[in-house]
């Protein structure tokens, strides 16, 4: 059922079998093998372009040379072959300049990139280029408002957008990256976070600070109602109950109009105050108590310390609770969960605990997602999301918090910028209208990058405790968890 | 026979009575009864299939029996009456003065593990393979050091206390690491040790939880003669300046014969012998199930070997 | 009563749909152990096929239905297979005996892109299609007016479900191509050591079951009468739930998770109330598997130690 190979190398079943798979692994081939070609390089690369340009054609041909849309009378089909053509013109070209120079002789894909994410394991700059990268967190308005006094707001909009998502992404990677059980639902404990902090702000008139913590208690303990039952469920099972329970949470905001008021939300959530200073004009505000000019940006510039102090509380705490034995225990039951209970290790708590702590840090970054945007629907809160936030952990290497903040900035950082891509009107006509493509090119860059680094931008795991010299874990050795 | 000093029925640490488990129509153990002597290595041995692993999951909790009493006395003496007692009544488990019982059958696995002091180790090796050595002992260690960083919440705010417990545990690993001869492989994924070393490492890490009890599932398997040679003397150590009573199964019978005090024959879930090594070598129904001889052939069997019918029978033979 | 079997027959259909959909998660689950989160969509797309291919006809004059359908079903199940094909080969095969999260994320992302593909080249409007196929067969028909009725629609997706359901099984359990499929399904490596193609073997699973899939999707349309780039994802989730529900990698239990669904889902709405019929589903899945793990006909799992 599940791969041979990958399974039982992570787990030393005997030295036999454990270099058997290695040289498997090596190998990197399937007993079966093809009988080789023997046309020439030219030849080859030709008519495999043809296949590929054959294959787009059909592919694409009720997609691109026919479109439907509504008219008067009901739906209307136009053509547009040339389109088409283009596009099986590219697929044609594309393939070919593939197959003739980059995977020149060798069988395509596979093999090349195996070669790729080999060179590149490893990575002793990490810890530099962290600390270089909380430097410019820390100073980023000041540095924006320096350099790129124009974009200023855009950009640090954007900053408070991507460490959103990094707090969300090193919530979920306590229980994906380090229990290694997959959860599908993450947005569920968001959505927890955000609503409950709207509905005890606009009902109670309480601040953002007295609900923060109120907000990420009332998560961690969905966290714990939620994983409760499905704590005894393996693999893909947790990942769609989870999945499941992630819906149920939407259906039931978006129906309950009395309380939630349904789809259409909840509005008036307040702003955050600086020790009761509000960012507004007038009497009592921020610039007012400071002596300063009002500007809308002071606010932002409020906002984005709040979320980096957020999420470097969750960094803090999660790098300091994986040298603590539960962070321990939450990475050894990934491993291996039976070895655990013979050790005498509770897995239950273990595994509530690693739901609730990340659910918690999910309802802090739900709050914060409500008190910046001032109104929350459920439309913020679907499966897209959760896939999102997944890809994140996923991408930057499981377990990895660097990996977290590099897959988040070029994820959710780079769509957003493609928004800006305005200059490609040029060649595509004016009628190109870049967003529209956003997610497109988001799914197509979870697949390339998937496809490019199986195991994660940053897949080594540095180990929790040191006996005389720290070494890099390959990630070849470490498991995924049952959650997988 | 020699009147041998039988530890195992004056201060059994674990005794298994009547134990039976089945699965669907298959019976893997039938009415299985044995002891095991405090301070003993104690042996299962018995052909492919005969049950041993088995009894060795029911034991740790990893399944339960489907009829059966599996007494652990940790510490002290316990009165029959009190053992009894608790039967009858619904406790997993009690603690006096004088002494603990745990009735292993009712407790969950880990519980096992955690308030019992029995501890394993796996046919396939089971370590955390991308933690280091050293961290795969600390993980052995969970219990305690939740405990010392007051579930967490002292650890996460750095209290001393915790600070102390993390040192002591890490000596401790440390302590084993060198006792098992892998202090330089301390810092190394467990996954990129060889086989040997991985064997020695779940000994160990099985040893930080503070067993009274080890249970060792196959630990010469894929051993070469050296490494089992290095074992035999670690299994004694651990029994004779530790105190821990072992319990394994193994197929090698040059190391069953050297170390073990009280050896335990298992065959198509049924005992057929129990007693000293010398006993057992010598008990035709031993010889009969490992060379694959009908019934009626046993006495064939016990003609050619020049043994006297019965004498080396020990007690329990089933009849 | 007369409400009831009314209910009945329209969640056996909708069940019929799920499971087909089901079908295609299932044995992809069996033979590579992942879930492909993209077949939604590719029922999506088998539907849009579908569609053009119907509007195409309807263009150059062909009308006689028989045949309009007969050449939507051909030219949808092809082209859908073709989209398996491919997505297997580009986002999948690259990632085969990697570690198991990986081919999950590019699922997401073939499925993410798939569905703004469709959105980008035809427009994020719902496509309405008028009935094809009217009438029916009037089963009951009760003094207090209450009329339980079967259409011939419901009667067509039906019995495509049945035939396409037997033959599937036939294909499993009697030719050489299905003896592969559960031979890798046991032990890959083993099976290609004994000469099976695994690559190829795998291809043409998930070549089958987006045939499927564009036959599911054709009948939605045709039943349901419109579509949009999104009803992957929903029709997605839900039969991925039936063939988790039903035990996933067994194939009567697809079938089986799909009635259960689509007949827990329709009586939901007709008795308490259309908003939260996906909670019931989804709640029922989530108590199935806390008290059976491996679904209704999935083979138990037993812990080795």
């Amino acid at each position: 059922m599940a791969e041979p190979t990958s399974a039982a190398a992570n787990r030393p079943e005997g030295a036999e079998r454990l270099s058997e798979d290695r040289r498997d692994a090596m190998r990197g081939e399937p007993p079966f093998v093809e009988a080789p070609s023997e046309d020439t390089r030219l030849v080859r690369s030709l008519k495999e372009a043809a296949i590929t340009a054959g294959l787009v054609a059909v592919l694409t041909i009720f997609f691109f040379a026919f479109r439907t849309d509504i008219a008067v009378g009901g739906l209307q089909l136009s053509l547009d072959p040339m389109l088409w053509i283009t596009w099986v013109a590219v697929a044609f070209a594309a393939r070919f300049a593939l197959s003739y120079f980059v995977f020149a002789g060798e069988r395509p894909t596979v093999a090349g990139w195996k070669k790729v994410a080999a060179s590149t394991r490893g990575w002793p700059v990490g810890k530099v280029f962290g600390v270089v990268l909380l430097l410019v967190a820390l100073t980023l308005p000041i540095l924006l408002s320096v350099f790129l006094p124009s974009q200023n707001r855009y950009l640090l909009d954007l900053a408070i957008l991507i460490l959103t998502y990094v707090m969300l992404g090193w919530g979920l990677n306590i229980v994906v990256g380090l229990a290694g059980l997959l959860d599908l639902g993450y947005v569920a404990f968001y959505a927890v976070g955000a609503y409950s902090f709207a509905l005890l702000a606009t009902n109670f008139d309480l601040g953002f600070w007295v609900c923060l913590p109120m907000a990420g208690l009332f998560a961690a303990m969905w966290g714990i109602v939620l994983g409760f039952p499905v704590l005894r469920l393996r693999g893909d099972y947790l990942a769609i109950v989870t999945l499941a329970f992630g819906e149920i949470i939407r259906i039931v905001l978006l129906n309950w109009y009395e309380f939630t008021g349904g789809p259409n939300g909840i509005l008036g959530i307040p702003k955050p105050t600086l020790f009761g200073l509000e960012f507004s004009r007038g009497e009592g505000s921020f610039s007012d108590f400071f002596g300063l000019e009002y500007s809308t940006i002071q606010r932002f510039v409020f906002l984005y310390y709040i979320i980096l102090a957020l999420a470097l509380l969750t960094n803090f705490v999660t790098m300091r609770m994986r040298k603590l034995p539960v962070g321990r225990a939450w990475e050894a039951l990934r491993e291996d969960e039976i070895a655990c209970r013979s050790l005498g290790i509770n897995t239950v708590n273990v595994k509530l605990t690693a739901f609730a702590t990340g659910a918690m840090f999910g309802g802090f970054a739900g709050s914060f997602f409500a008190t910046r945007q001032g109104f929350i629907s459920p439309e913020s809160f679907t499966f897209i999301e959760s896939a999102i936030i997944l890809a994140i952990v996923v991408l930057g290497g499981l377990g990895s918090q660097l990996g977290v903040v590099i897959a988040s900035v070029v994820m959710i950082g780079g769509i957003e910028l493609l928004r800006n891509l305005t200059g490609l009107q040029a060649i595509f006509g004016a009628g190109f209208d870049p967003t529209q493509y956003r997610m497109l090119i988001f799914g197509l860059a979870m697949v390339l990058i998937m496809v490019w680094k199986p195991r994660g931008l940053v897949s080594t795991r540095s180990p929790s405790a040191v006996y005389k010299e720290k070494k890099v874990i390959g990630a070849d050795l470490v498991a995924q968890g049952e959650g997988h | 026979m020699q009147k041998e000093h039988r530890n195992w029925a004056a201060d059994p640490v674990l005794s298994v009575e009547h134990l039976t488990m089945r699965f669907g129509g298959l019976v893997a153990v039938d009415d299985l009864s044995f002891d095991v002597g405090r301070g003993d290595i104690t042996a299962l041995i018995g052909p492919n299939g005969a049950g041993k692993t088995t009894v060795f999951n029911c034991v740790t909790g990893f399944y339960k029996p489907t009829e059966g009493r599996i007494t652990l006395r940790r510490d002290g003496t316990v009165s029959t009456e009190e053992l009894a007692e608790l039967t009858r009544g619904g406790n997993q488990y009690r603690k006096t003065d004088k002494g603990s019982i745990f009735l292993l059958e009712r407790m969950a696995d880990f519980r096992i593990t955690e308030i019992a002091g029995v501890a394993r180790t796996f046919q396939n090796i089971r370590l955390f393979g991308g933690m280091t050595v050293l961290e795969n002992l600390l993980v052995a260690q969970h219990n305690e050091l939740m405990r010392a960083s007051n579930y967490t919440i002292g650890g996460l705010l750095g209290l001393p206390g915790y600070r102390r417990a993390a040192e002591a545990a890490k000596e401790k690993a440390v302590e084993w690491l060198r006792r098992v001869d892998l202090l330089d492989r301390a810092d190394d994924p467990a996954a990129d040790l060889p086989y040997g070393a991985q064997r020695r490492l779940e000994i160990a890490r099985a040893l930080c939880t503070n067993p009274v009890l080890l249970c060792l599932d196959e630990p010469a398997a894929g051993l070469n003669p050296r490494e089992s040679a290095e074992l035999n003397t670690l299994l004694k150590s651990i029994r004779d300046d530790h105190g821990v009573s072992v319990l394994l199964i193994e197929h090698d019978m040059g190391v069953v014969m050297e170390i073990s005090d009280h050896i335990i024959v298992l065959d198509y879930g049924k005992k057929i012998s129990d007693g000293t090594a010398s006993a057992v070598r010598n008990d035709p129904k031993v010889i009969a199930a490992y060379l694959g001889v009908d019934d009626e052939e046993v006495e064939e069997v016990e003609r050619d070997l020049h043994v006297k019918p019965g004498a080396a029978t020990a007690e329990g033979g089933p009849q | 009563m007369e409400y009831f079997l009314q209910q009945l027959i329209n969640g056996v259909t909708l069940g019929s749909i799920y499971g087909l959909i089901a079908i295609g998660y299932t044995m992809v689950y069996g033979i590579i152990g992942m879930i492909n989160f993209a077949h939604g969509e590719i029922f999506m797309i088998g539907s849009f096929i579908a569609l053009t291919v119907f509007l195409a006809l309807a263009a150059i004059g062909i009308t006689f239905l028989p045949l309009v359908l007969l050449l939507m079903v051909i030219v949808a199940m092809l082209c859908t297979a073709g989209w398996g094909w491919t997505i297997e080969r580009v986002a999948y095969r690259p990632l085969r005996g990697s570690f198991r999260l990986a081919p999950l994320i590019t699922a997401i992302g073939m499925s993410i892109f798939l569905q703004n593909f469709v959105q980008v080249t035809q427009g994020a409007r719902v496509k309405p299609l008028p009935p094809q196929i009217q009438g029916g067969i009037t089963l009951m028909d009760s003094p207090s007016g209450i009329v339980v009725q079967i259409s011939w629609m419901q009667i067509i997706i039906i019995a495509m479900t049945v035939a396409l359901m037997t033959a599937f099984s036939l294909v499993i359990s009697k030719t050489s191509l299905g003896r592969q499929q559960r031979a890798c399904e046991q032990d890959r490596k083993m099976a290609s050591l004994l000469g099976v193609n695994v690559d190829r073997t795998i291809s043409l699973t998930f070549v089958m079951g987006a045939a499927l899939a564009a036959v599911a999707g054709m009948m939605y349309l045709l039943y349901y009468g419109v579509i949009d780039f999104y009803i992957g994802f929903i029709a997605g989730v839900k039969a991925f739930t039936a063939a988790v529900l039903g035990g996933i990698g067994s194939l009567p239990g697809a079938m089986l998770g799909g009635l259960s669904i689509g007949l827990i889902e329709t009586f939901w709405s007709g008795y308490f109330s259309v908003e939260y019929k996906d909670v019931a589903a989804f709640s029922i899945l989530a108590i199935v598997l806390i008290f059976m793990p491996s679904g209704l006909l999935g083979r138990p799992e037993v812990e080795k130690v």
